[in-house]
């Protein structure tokens, strides 16, 4: 049996919906059990009070890292079949730069907010409700922008082909990176609990 | 099973008395993780792609938008890329779909722990009215930054930072630094 089935051909893009569907259940679950579903919770990560966004984003990462990689190594995934998205540098820099900043400002990302509607969070509804109108202004200038929007295209680019390192060593080097991320996140909540929000629900 | 469809359909009960959910504290974050991390794998092994939520909104903007106006998008490459060629709905979308999953993956975790609550998120500092502003106007900003991205915290952070994406990377980097370079000026919203 060959990975991605979708790519092989198990199931058509009707099937492919029904799935979504699926996996998205799962993702909200897991967002919501995380704490993700509060604004407060999410924003104190910049406040060095609770660092749950680190530590269940990098978890996370490493999981699906490791896991894809074992499972490309003794040939189940086929990885030139994975969807990568094409990099495009200084618009990517400039946008996670105002995607951070509207972080803290309105103390979701894209996908909790929803989690947060789901559960009940009027200001979740407005976040969306702010999305939705950001995204309008975005597509309303991109006549505009079109060029900045293309520009510096460094094509389908992973860390292991630009620095030039095996794939091997680079899943190393990030697990080993989390490991300290993680201990710096523990040792620092211990140092701002006073102010963790989750100790004052 | 019964439990679990009552504490859900708990959630619309006018008696609270009946069945009543202990707000339960969220669970341990680095199970959490690995747990939003077999998801992922999931959708790799599965469908060949990852995670993302900014791209359902776009297509509901596109579509919105479309309605209202349908000469504008035709004449708006942004528009019309989330539109397709009109053989299908567009919003017979993957990410559409994963999007409504997860409104109702995070309704029946929240009321399994007894989390759906109507109610505001805000820190002690601040009115509730001026929350909901800054819930919107930090929701517009992102939704900026996200399209000129390329994807979100889901789309391009998790899922490219999973593939070892460099854009990803760089993008995850940045979202870090944006946010505590802003949080000294936004911490009367919070603390």
């Amino acid at each position: 049996m060959n990975a991605p089935f979708y790519k092989f051909g198990l199931f058509n893009s009707d099937v492919s919906l029904i799935i979504a569907f699926i996996i998205g259940i799962a993702f909200g679950f897991a967002l919501e059990r995380g704490g993700f579903g509060s604004a407060r919770i999410l924003a104190a990560q910049f406040y060095f009070s609770n660092m749950r966004v680190l530590k269940v984003m990098f978890t996370a990462i490493v999981t699906a890292m490791l896991g894809l990689y074992y499972l490309s190594v003794i040939g189940f995934v086929d990885l030139s079949l994975i969807y990568i998205s094409e990099t495009y540098i200084l618009p990517q820099v400039v946008g996670g730069l105002i995607l951070g900043v509207g972080f803290v400002i309105g103390g979701y990302c894209p996908g909790t907010s929803v989690v947060s509607f789901a559960t009940g969070k009027l200001d979740g509804l407005m976040y969306i409700l702010g999305l939705m109108f950001g995204i309008f202004i975005f597509g309303e200038v991109f006549p505009y922008i079109t060029d900045f929007y293309y520009s510096t295209n460094m094509g389908s680019v992973t860390l292991p082909q630009y620095f030039h390192l095996s794939y091997g060593l680079v899943v190393f080097l990030v697990v080993i990176m989390a490991v300290g991320a993680f201990a710096l996140a523990e040792w620092s909540e211990k140092k701002f609990a006073h102010r963790n929000p989750e100790n004052q629900l | 099973m019964t439990t679990i469809v009552q504490k859900i359909s708990s959630v619309f009960a006018k008696d609270k008395e009946l069945v009543e959910v202990k707000t339960k504290p969220y669970s341990n974050p680095y199970l959490t993780g690995i747990g939003l991390g077999l998801v992922l794998l999931a959708a790799f092994v599965i469908m060949g792609r990852g995670l993302g939520a900014s791209g359902a909104m776009s297509t509901l903007v596109a579509v919105g938008v479309n309605t209202v106006a349908p000469e504008h998008t035709q004449s708006n490459p942004f528009y019309s890329e989330y539109l397709g060629d009109g053989t299908t709905s567009p919003l017979k979308d993957w990410l559409v779909f994963e999007v409504l999953g997860v409104l109702a993956g995070g309704f029946i975790s929240g009321s399994l722990a007894g989390r759906v609550k109507k109610g505001i998120e805000k820190g002690p500092n601040i009115t509730s009215k001026k929350r909901l502003l800054y819930a919107f106007v930090g929701g517009s900003l992102m939704g900026i930054g996200a399209k000129l991205a390329r994807g979100c915290t889901s789309g391009q952070a998790l899922t490219g930072g999973a593939l070892l994406n460099l854009g990803s990377w760089a993008f995850m980097m940045m979202i870090f630094a944006g946010g505590y370079a802003a949080a000294y000026f936004l911490r009367r919203q919070w603390l």
